[in-house]
């Protein structure tokens, strides 16, 4: 590849005066995650290109391979491990940055995480690839993969508790340093979200660690289903806030910054954050509103505990368009939304999270319309989820991350995000929007009616509906290719971004808070006040069904491999 | 912590319409008993076909109860038994099934009858067919190489 010759532009390198840089030892561990991160990008991106060609009815996957386990592939490899390793990369990025750098003990905490969840990404792809866990992300007992295969995702948990730890005791030491201040808004926000996963990876590591694990072992002969498939959506719900969490930190703490404006308020966003906190784990239940064995009152309880996340996510939506209305007003707009002309439309920085941020407004609705209950009832494992978790995770929150890899990845390497390079990014937005507008709402249409999630083509006997669904099928593949190409684009920016782009410093844009902003009242930084709450609520939402489950139990399942 | 005027007004319209929405859905389930199916009756799923009802499925017509007939299905790598449901237009239905072995899904296309079917639990879920016509059934939870394969059909037919 040749290098890039133009040079680059004051707006993309612009410095903010007198801020921390990455430490270079810090720099070296979050690229090591992103290595891994963007690895399973291209492979898990692959493995959906197939499914959407396979399921369009024109293609037959080469001989090895079958259906689901491409889809498994494709959901472990992106759900999982894509998005835990660029978080944890991008937390510890985000600490060394807003707090300072990791002590050396912290690194080792950091670096020990990285290899724990690399050795047990590579158990569980080993797996994965024999076609001995075709099991899907969901792992729903009792289809029961090889022991390796869970004891990889129970590392990959396990490796991200001590991971993360590091962030946590990074911020711990800044407020031991800096007594009665304020801490970091983009630190705090990392703690947040580290304790969000804590708390919610206990439901997973102990359906694994207790019940799958050693059931594929042949230690415990039988399992109860319900209660794993409970234990998975404790966690499982959790996991899409874990993803979110990260979004809206580039949200609050960069865009700002990178549109010349300001926090609109350091408060509201650490409300907003401990708001998610509290309301992300007591609500697995809504996503087993369609299932025996659990009584229909615990279903509403957390369908009603569901639906608190308007609350943050109102506030989010306010203060971004605050943020904007008000840096566009300053640079002189006029009228009611003249200061959407204002905004850097042309910064991929920018634009890229700005779509990310319009999807969210169908993501959220159809969110809404999923766990109404009984409503639920006419989406339940059909396609129009599989849209729904494309436009939320798929474009909110991978949009605003590709966005992010702009500024953070030369950061880290050194190098600058050239002006061609910038354009790339947009022209990779575009064609990611396109092709998921045509995917995504292919998928609700089609769900509407009926279609089921995670199935290879089928004509269904002939059936009528059938056929209007390989319409849409089409149509899906074609948003799919659209959406590789996507994958393809960005990743060919991110190699340039490593190892070719032209040297320099690359900012990494933290914005500063608004003067006229309130100031943040402190009991949002005792977290020990939070996780008293959050214990509250999870015991509230959780002790009845769990206990009504056990106490109801039926004779426990064996293993079975029907791939 | 104050808020902007504006952001207050915004939180209690959003605020204000999600008490609503939760009350809606509340009274719809607890006054109407408008609920997601939610059965709480176990069997041991290795011995299905020797425990009634599932020793006999099929579609049977009931008497003295508050539906009109009953679905007993059991689902299985990869069918479900019986394989084609055949109830007269404008009765009242109960479906009740099981699985025999993982967990399949159940899910009358077109209509919101739709439920997991988990082994070791009956699955339930009472509705009126109100409108004639052929309805795909289809198995809509991953549970192995043939899952595509696994459906069935509902004729809810004029009766004479």
């Amino acid at each position: 590849m040749r290098k890039q010759k133009q040079k680059p532009t004051e707006k993309f390198t612009a410095k903010t005066p007198g801020v921390l840089k990455v430490n270079e030892k810090d720099a070296r561990l979050v690229m090591a995650h992103m290595y891994v991160a963007f690895l399973a990008l291209f492979l898990g991106g692959a493995a959906g290109l197939l499914q959407v060609l396979v399921r369009s009815g024109l293609f037959e996957l080469p001989a090895p391979f079958g259906y689901y386990q491409i889809l498994t592939i494709h959901g472990v490899l992106l759900a999982l491990i894509f998005t835990t390793f660029f978080i944890m990369g991008f937390q510890a990025a985000s600490v060394s940055r807003t707090s300072g750098a990791l002590s050396t003990k912290q690194r080792i905490i950091g670096w020990i995480g990285f290899w724990m969840m690399t050795i047990g990404t590579i158990m569980a792809s080993i797996m994965i690839l024999t076609n001995q866990a075709s099991v899907l992300y969901t792992f729903y007992a009792p289809l029961q993969a090889h022991w390796i295969f869970y004891l990889g995702l129970a590392l990959v948990v396990v490796g991200s508790w001590i991971d993360s730890l590091g962030h946590c005791l990074r911020w711990e030491q800044w407020r031991k340093e800096h007594p009665h201040q304020t801490s970091p808004l983009m630190s705090y926000m990392a703690v947040c979200n580290s304790l969000l996963w804590f708390v919610a990876t206990l439901g997973v590591a102990i359906e694994v660690v207790f019940f799958l694990l050693p059931w594929s072992l042949g230690f415990i002969e039988r399992v109860n289903v319900l209660l794993t498939r409970t234990l998975f959506w404790y966690f499982g719900h959790a996991l899409v806030y874990f993803w979110l969490l990260p979004a809206y930190m580039i949200w609050y703490c960069v865009i700002p910054k990178i549109i010349g404006g300001k926090i609109f308020s350091d408060g509201l966003a650490r409300l907003s954050f401990i708001m998610f906190v509290l309301f992300s784990i007591p609500v697995g239940l809504h996503h087993q509103l369609t299932e025996p064995g659990i009584d229909s009152f615990s279903k509403y309880i957390q369908v009603v505990l569901t639906m608190m996340v308007v609350i943050p996510s109102l506030i989010t939506a306010f203060s971004m368009l605050a943020t904007f209305e008000m840096r566009g007003r300053e640079l002189g707009a006029k009228g009611l939304f003249g200061w959407l002309r204002k905004l850097p439309w042309k910064d991929a920085r920018f634009f890229a999270p700005f779509v990310g941020m319009l999807a969210f407004v169908p993501g959220g609705a159809g969110g809404i319309i999923n766990a109404s209950f009984q409503m639920n009832q006419v989406v339940h494992n059909t396609i129009w989820v599989t849209g729904h978790f494309h436009l939320t995770l798929a474009t909110t929150v991978i949009l605003t991350l590709f966005g992010a890899s702009y500024w953070l990845i030369p950061h880290l390497t050194g190098r600058t995000f050239t002006s061609s390079l910038n354009v790339l990014g947009i022209i990779q937005t575009v064609c990611w929007a396109i092709g998921m507008a045509i995917m995504s709402f292919g998928m609700h249409f089609e769900g509407l009616t009926g279609a089921p999630r995670r199935s290879t083509f089928s004509d269904y006997g002939g059936a009528e509906i059938a056929k209007t669904w390989a319409s849409y099928q089409l149509a899906e593949a074609v948003g799919g290719t659209f959406l590789f190409i996507g994958i393809v684009l960005f990743l060919y920016i991110s190699v340039k971004l490593i190892w070719f782009a032209p040297k320099g410093e690359q900012d990494f844009p933290i914005a500063e808070v608004a003067p006229q902003a309130e100031r943040t009242p402190p009991i949002l930084e005792n977290f020990k006040v939070w996780i008293v709450v959050l214990t509250a609520l999870i015991l509230i939402a959780y002790t009845f069904p769990i206990y009504s489950i056990i106490e109801n139990s039926p004779l426990g399942s064996k293993g079975f491999k029907l791939w | 912590m104050h808020l902007h005027k504006y952001e207050r007004y915004w939180l209690i319209f959003g605020g204000a319409s999600l008490v609503i929405f939760l009350l809606i859905t509340g009274i719809m389930a607890f006054h109407y008993g408008s609920h997601p199916p939610s059965a709480k009756k176990t069997i041991n799923y290795e011995q299905v076909e020797q425990i009634a009802p599932f020793n006999k499925p099929g579609v049977h017509k009931v008497s003295g109860k508050d539906w009109d007939y009953e679905v007993v299905l059991v689902a299985s790598a990869f069918y479900y038994n019986p394989p084609e449901l055949k109830v007269p237009v404008g009765s009242k239905v109960k479906f009740i099934i099981t699985s025999k072995d993982v967990v399949h899904g159940f899910e009358i296309t077109g209509t919101n009858v739709n439920m997991m079917a988990e082994p070791g639990y009956i699955s339930e879920y009472t509705t009126t067919v109100d409108k004639a016509g052929d309805y795909l059934i289809v198995c809509s939870e991953y549970c192995g190489v043939g899952h595509a394969q696994m459906h069935s059909m509902l004729r809810v037919v004029d009766s004479k």
